[in-house]
C-alpha cells in the first residue's frame, strides 16, 4: 500500500507539473519555472509562521502569490530596467531564495521545515500523513491535495486550451483576435506557482523543475503536435514516478532524486534517438 | 550597539572571523570577475546550471575515494561542471530544444542525480559526510585556512588570466562572430572562460551553497553594468561590489551568529542591485522614466502647436483666437493632454491666452511652421526618394517630425531642393526670418 501511495502521489504531481511545463517549454520560459520554484520559499515560510500548519488552502494560495510576484518582478527588471532576461531571472530568484533561507534559519524552532526538505523534499513520508474520517483512512493527505490540483489544471486546460494555444504559438495573432496574452501569461504563472508550492514538500524546490521541464522536453522531441505532446508528457511523468520509486528502493536513495534520474534517462533516450534519426528533408509548402 | 560590534569586527581579533571575512571577500571578487563575462554573453543562468551540476561530481568523488579529500572533491566538481556545460551546448545545438530548456534540463537532472547519490551516502552511513552537506547550503562560518588559501589562489589565477586575455574575452563577449572572423581561437577562448567559471563556482560553492552561487556570479555585474558602459570599469566595479557584500555578509553573521553568511551576502548584493537598477543615472528606471516623460511632453507640445498652425492655415489667418473645441476638432487630444499641453505652451510664451481662447505668438508661429515643415519635407522625402505611395507616408511622418534635428532638416532640404509643396499639395512653410544658405 505504501508503494502505491508514494507512486500515485509522485505520478499525480508529475502529471500536473508536466502539463503546465509543456507550455513553459514551448514559450521558452523553462527557467521561469526554475525561478518560481526557488522564489516561493519565503512565501512558504511566512505562510507557515502565520498559519502554523502545512496545507490550508488560503496559505497555499498566499505562498503561491509570491511566485506570481516573482514573475512580475522579473518582468519589471527586464522591461523597465532593461536588464537582460536571464540576468533578471537570476537576480530575482536568488534574492527571494536567500530571504527564504534566512527566514528558515531565523525561525528554525517555529517552522517545521528543514533545509534538506527545501531542496529535495520527502515524498517517502507521504504515507505517514493520512486523512482519517471516522474510522476510515482515506489515503494520504498529500495525494488528495495533489489530485485536487491536477483537477484544477485539467479544467484550466480544457476551458482555456484555445487561449493558451494561440498565445503560445502566435501571440501577435492572439492580439489581433482580442485574446489577451498578458491574461494567459499570468494565468499560467499562477498555476505554475501553485503547483510548485504544493509539490514543494514532496519533491523539493529543484526537482520540481525537473518535473516541469524534463518530461515535456522529452515529449517535444517525439512530436510536434501540442495534444500528443501533452499526453506523452503525462506518460513520461508517470513512468518517472514509478521507476523513480523502485530505483530509490533498490539503491536506498531519495525517491525524488530517483524520479529525476528516470526522467533524465527517458530524455537521454529521446535525445539519442533524435540524433540518429535523419532529419526529414525540407519540403516546399 | 551595532557600532560596537562593528568596531570589534573590524579589529579582526578573532582569527576565525578574519579567515571568513577574507575568504568571502576573495570569493566575491573572483566570482564577480568571471560573472561579468557570463553576464555580457547573456549566459548568466548557465552559471546557475553549473553550480547545480557540480553536486554529482562531488558525490562520486566521495564515493570513490571514501574520504573528504578536498582536492579530489574539487576535481570531481570540475569534471561534472564541465560535462554540464558541454551537454547544454550539445542539446541546444543538436536538437530543436531551446537554450533555456536545455539549461533547465541539465540543471535539474544533474542535481537530481547528485541528491540521489548524496542520500545513498547518507543512508549507508559512510562515515563523516557532513562536509558534503555544505555543497547544498554552504557553510561560510566553517571556512578554514586552506579554503581561504584556495580562494586567494583561484582569485589570483582568474585575475591574471583575465588581464592576459582581456582583449580577446572582450571581443568574444560582445561580438563572437567577429571574433571568429578575425582569426581568434574562439573555441579555445571559450574553453578558458568556461574553465574559469567552473573553477570559481566549484571553489565558492562550499561557502555559499548551490543556489546562491548564481547570485555571486550575476548580481555584481547587474549592479556594475548600470553605472558604466566600459568593460574594464564594469569588471573592477563588479569585483568591488562582490568584495563589499562579502565583507558585510561576514559582519552580519558575526553580529548575529545564528545568521547564515551566504544568504546575507546575497541579500546585500540584491539590495545594491535594486538601488542601482532604480536610481543609476542614464540606465536606471528613474532616469528612463524621466527621459520618457520629457519626450512625451515634447511630442505633446509639438502636436498641439501643429494643431494651432493647421487651424491658422485653414483660416489663412494666424492671429485668430482658437478655442478648445477647435483644437479637439483638429486632432484627438484628451482633455488632460489639452490642459497639460496648453499650460506648457503658455509657459514657453508660444501661445497667448485670452479668456478661454488662445492664439499663436510670434515665436509660436515659428515653432508651428518648423514642426509642419519637418512633417511635410519628410513626406516629400518618402515619396521622392523612397518611392512610397502618398497614402502610406503620413503615420511615419507623424513620428519622425519629433526626431529630426536642424542638421538633418538642412540636409533633407538640400537633397530635395527646397520644395514648395508637399505630396498632398500643401504648402511647406519656411521660416522667412532665417536666410537660406
Amino acid at each position: 500500500m505504501e508503494a502505491i501511495y508514494i507512486i500515485a502521489t509522485g505520478a499525480v504531481i508529475a502529471a500536473s507539473c508536466g502539463l503546465l511545463g509543456s507550455f513553459l517549454v514551448l514559450r521558452k520560459m523553462a527557467m521561469m519555472g526554475d525561478a518560481i520554484s526557488h522564489a516561493v520559499l519565503p512565501g512558504i515560510v511566512i505562510a507557515f509562521l502565520i498559519s502554523g500548519s502545512r496545507d490550508n488552502i488560503p496559505m497555499l494560495v498566499g505562498a503561491a502569490s509570491v511566485g506570481v510576484l516573482t514573475t512580475v518582478l522579473i518582468g519589471l527588471l527586464y522591461r523597465k530596467a532593461k536588464l537582460n532576461e536571464d540576468a533578471s531571472i537570476g537576480v530575482t530568484f536568488t534574492f527571494l531564495f536567500a530571504v527564504g533561507v534566512i527566514l528558515v534559519s531565523y525561525f528554525a524552532d517555529q517552522v517545521d521545515l528543514d533545509q534538506d526538505c527545501v531542496l529535495y523534499g520527502e515524498i517517502a513520508y507521504v504515507p505517514l500523513d493520512l486523512i482519517k474520517i471516522g474510522d476510515r483512512f482515506l489515503g494520504p493527505r498529500a495525494l488528495w491535495i495533489a489530485s485536487g490540483l491536477l483537477i484544477v489544471i485539467l479544467l484550466f486546460l480544457w476551458k482555456g486550451y484555445k487561449g493558451l494555444y494561440i498565445t503560445t504559438f502566435n501571440p501577435d495573432y492572439a492580439g489581433s483576435l482580442g485574446i489577451s496574452t498578458v491574461f494567459w501569461h499570468y494565468a499560467l504563472m499562477s498555476l505554475v506557482s501553485l503547483t510548485t508550492v504544493i509539490s514543494f514538500e514532496s519533491v523539493g524546490a529543484i526537482l520540481v523543475v525537473a518535473l516541469l521541464v524534463v518530461p515535456p522536453a522529452t515529449a517535444y522531441l517525439f512530436t510536434h503536435k501540442l495534444k500528443s505532446m501533452l499526453w506523452l508528457t503525462v506518460l513520461f511523468g508517470v513512468i518517472s514516478a514509478a521507476g523513480g520509486y523502485y530505483i530509490a528502493l533498490w539503491f536506498d536513495g531519495s525517491v525524488s532524486g530517483g524520479m529525476t534520474i528516470i526522467s533524465g534517462l527517458l530524455f537521454t533516450i529521446a535525445f539519442l534517438r533524435s540524433l540518429i534519426k535523419p532529419k526529414p528533408a525540407p519540403t516546399a509548402k | 550597539m551595532i557600532w560596537n560590534s562593528f568596531i570589534e569586527f573590524l579589529s579582526f581579533s578573532d582569527p576565525n572571523v578574519r579567515m571568513v571575512t577574507f575568504g568571502t571577500i576573495f570569493l566575491g571578487i573572483s566570482s564577480a570577475v568571471v560573472g561579468s563575462f557570463a553576464f555580457l554573453r547573456k549566459r548568466a543562468l548557465v552559471g546557475d546550471a553549473i553550480a547545480h551540476s557540480i553536486l554529482p561530481g562531488v558525490a562520486i568523488a566521495f564515493i570513490f575515494s571514501g574520504s573528504k579529500n578536498p582536492y579530489l572533491l574539487l576535481l570531481g566538481a570540475l569534471i561534472s561542471g564541465w560535462i554540464s556545460i558541454y551537454l547544454i551546448e550539445l542539446i541546444t545545438d543538436r536538437s530543436k530544444i531551446k537554450a533555456d530548456t536545455s539549461i533547465a534540463i541539465v540543471l535539474s537532472v544533474f542535481f537530481g542525480v547528485g541528491i540521489f547519490l548524496l542520500t545513498i551516502i547518507q543512508h549507508s552511513g559512510a562515515g563523516n559526510q557532513s562536509g558534503l552537506d555544505q555543497f547544498l547550503f554552504g557553510q561560510a562560518a566553517s571556512m578554514r585556512g586552506e579554503d581561504v588559501l584556495a580562494y586567494v589562489i583561484v582569485g589570483a589565477l582568474l585575475l591574471i588570466v583575465t588581464v592576459l586575455f582581456f582583449k580577446s574575452f572582450k571581443l568574444l563577449s560582445f561580438n563572437p562572430d567577429f571574433a571568429a572572423a578575425s582569426g581568434l581561437p574562439v573555441r579555445f577562448l571559450r574553453f578558458v572562460l568556461n574553465t574559469l567559471t567552473v573553477l570559481a563556482i566549484a571553489v565558492g560553492i562550499q561557502s555559499v551553497g548551490v543556489v546562491l552561487m548564481a547570485a555571486l556570479l550575476i548580481t555584481p555585474s547587474a549592479v556594475a553594468r548600470s553605472w558604466t558602459n566600459r568593460l574594464s570599469y564594469m569588471i573592477v566595479l563588479a569585483a568591488l561590489v562582490g568584495a563589499i557584500s562579502g565583507f558585510f555578509g561576514s559582519f552580519v553573521s558575526f553580529a548575529a551568529p545564528a545568521m547564515p553568511t551566504g544568504p546575507w551576502i546575497v541579500v546585500i548584493l540584491s539590495v545594491l542591485a535594486m538601488i542601482s537598477l532604480v536610481f543609476a543615472p542614464g540606465t536606471g528606471m528613474v532616469a528612463r522614466w524621466y527621459r520618457q516623460r520629457k519626450n512625451r511632453r515634447k511630442v505633446l507640445r509639438e502636436n498641439l502647436i501643429k494643431a494651432f498652425y493647421h487651424i491658422g492655415e485653414r483660416a489663412e489667418e494666424f492671429s485668430e483666437l482658437v478655442s478648445l473645441s477647435d483644437l479637439q476638432a483638429t486632432r484627438d487630444f484628451t482633455s488632460r493632454e489639452l490642459s497639460n499641453g496648453l499650460r506648457q505652451l503658455e509657459k514657453r510664451y508660444l501661445i497667448i491666452p485670452d479668456g478661454n481662447k488662445w492664439k499663436l505668438s510670434e515665436e509660436g508661429l515659428k515653432e508651428g511652421k518648423r514642426v509642419v515643415r519637418l512633417h511635410r519635407i519628410w513626406e516629400m522625402y518618402l515619396t521622392e526618394r523612397m518611392r512610397l505611395k502618398e497614402d502610406h507616408i503620413h503615420p511615419n511622418a507623424e513620428t519622425i517630425e519629433h526626431i529630426i534635428t536642424p542638421d538633418i532638416e538642412e540636409q533633407l532640404l538640400e537633397e530635395l531642393g527646397y520644395p514648395e509643396m508637399d505630396p498632398h499639395e500643401s504648402e511647406i512653410p519656411y521660416d522667412k526670418s532665417k536666410p537660406r544658405n
